[in-house]
């Protein structure tokens, strides 16, 4: 892929909308949680290429060492925390969003290789590549 | 907020004041309202104020701050990009160009102002004026 194509397509994507607000959804978990807080759902994009799959999440606010990722299960689970000791003393005089911990779960197929996961923090966006497994990548089947 | 002392209750509470605060008209009477991007709290530390926006996905080199007199802009363009020949599943992520300002009810000092930005979040420090702060007068 070109610089090119690849500036061209970022352009298309970003539109020159404006941006607008969405209240953040609080999530609805099956299990309860046992550390206080309320937690939000991250917005999630997921894409998929030849050879993987790519979950991009949005948590802002979420420091690397806060992030917690586990496979078990077939299930991928994203936690991050926020550490509110950075508003200690702060006095909130107005405000338009509330602030939480993040966390999503994801189910994956057999197709992911499960032992190259990798996972890049960035702008409070996180994103994780899940390779799919050699069976489940495209072949090209020659006509003899 | 004096209640930060448990660290097991101070989320909770944290929490409570800043829905307690939504809706609060302190913005009101400004050209800036609510339902611009990007979405600020706005918090009193002291005589100073700060204003932290939730720009998750947003550069550092996309993003712009001005400040004139008492009101302080926020600009940029936000990015969302797939590589080329992928299939998209899911998209909730939105891309788009940003342009916000609020005003502030004290005069700040320009010169003061600092903005930090970590983790898709944008915090602007702004002091008060000097000429905002109280003064104590000696009763004679």
């Amino acid at each position: 892929m070109s610089a090119q194509q690849r500036t061209k397509r970022e352009t298309t994507m970003a539109e020159k909308q404006e941006l607008s607000v969405r209240e953040k959804k609080e999530l609805v978990a099956k299990e309860e949680k046992t550390i206080p807080g309320r937690y939000y759902v991250p917005y999630a994009d997921i894409h998929e290429t030849d050879d993987a799959l790519a979950v991009v999440l949005e948590m802002p606010g979420v420091e690397k060492k806060d992030l917690d990722i586990a496979l078990e299960n077939d299930v991928l689970r994203v936690d991050g925390q926020i550490d509110f000791t950075k508003y200690k003393d702060m006095e909130p005089v107005y405000t338009e969003y509330n602030v939480g911990h993040y966390a999503r779960s994801f189910t994956l197929s057999n197709k992911v290789d499960r032992e190259k996961i990798s996972a890049n923090l960035e702008d409070g966006v996180l994103t994780l590549t899940l390779p799919k497994a050699k069976h489940a990548q495209p072949r090209k089947i020659a006509i003899g | 907020m004096a209640l930060l002392m448990d660290p097991f209750d101070a989320l909770t509470s944290f929490q409570q004041a800043l829905d307690a605060y939504r809706t609060s008209g302190w913005l009101d009477s400004s050209v800036s309202g609510g339902g611009a991007y990007p979405p600020v709290n706005v918090f009193r530390k002291g005589d100073d104020f700060i204003i932290i926006a939730e720009v998750a996905g947003v550069k550092k080199s996309d993003l712009d701050v001005q400040v004139k007199g008492r009101t302080i802009r926020l600009t940029g363009a936000k990015t969302v990009s797939y590589p080329d020949k992928s299939a998209l599943h899911r998209r909730e992520r939105l891309a788009g160009k940003f342009d916000r300002a609020v005003t502030m009810p004290v005069d700040i000092n320009p010169d003061g102002v600092k903005a930090e930005y970590r983790d898709g979040v944008l915090a602007l420090f702004l002091p008060r004026a000097e000429s905002e702060k109280p003064k104590s007068i000696k009763v004679a």
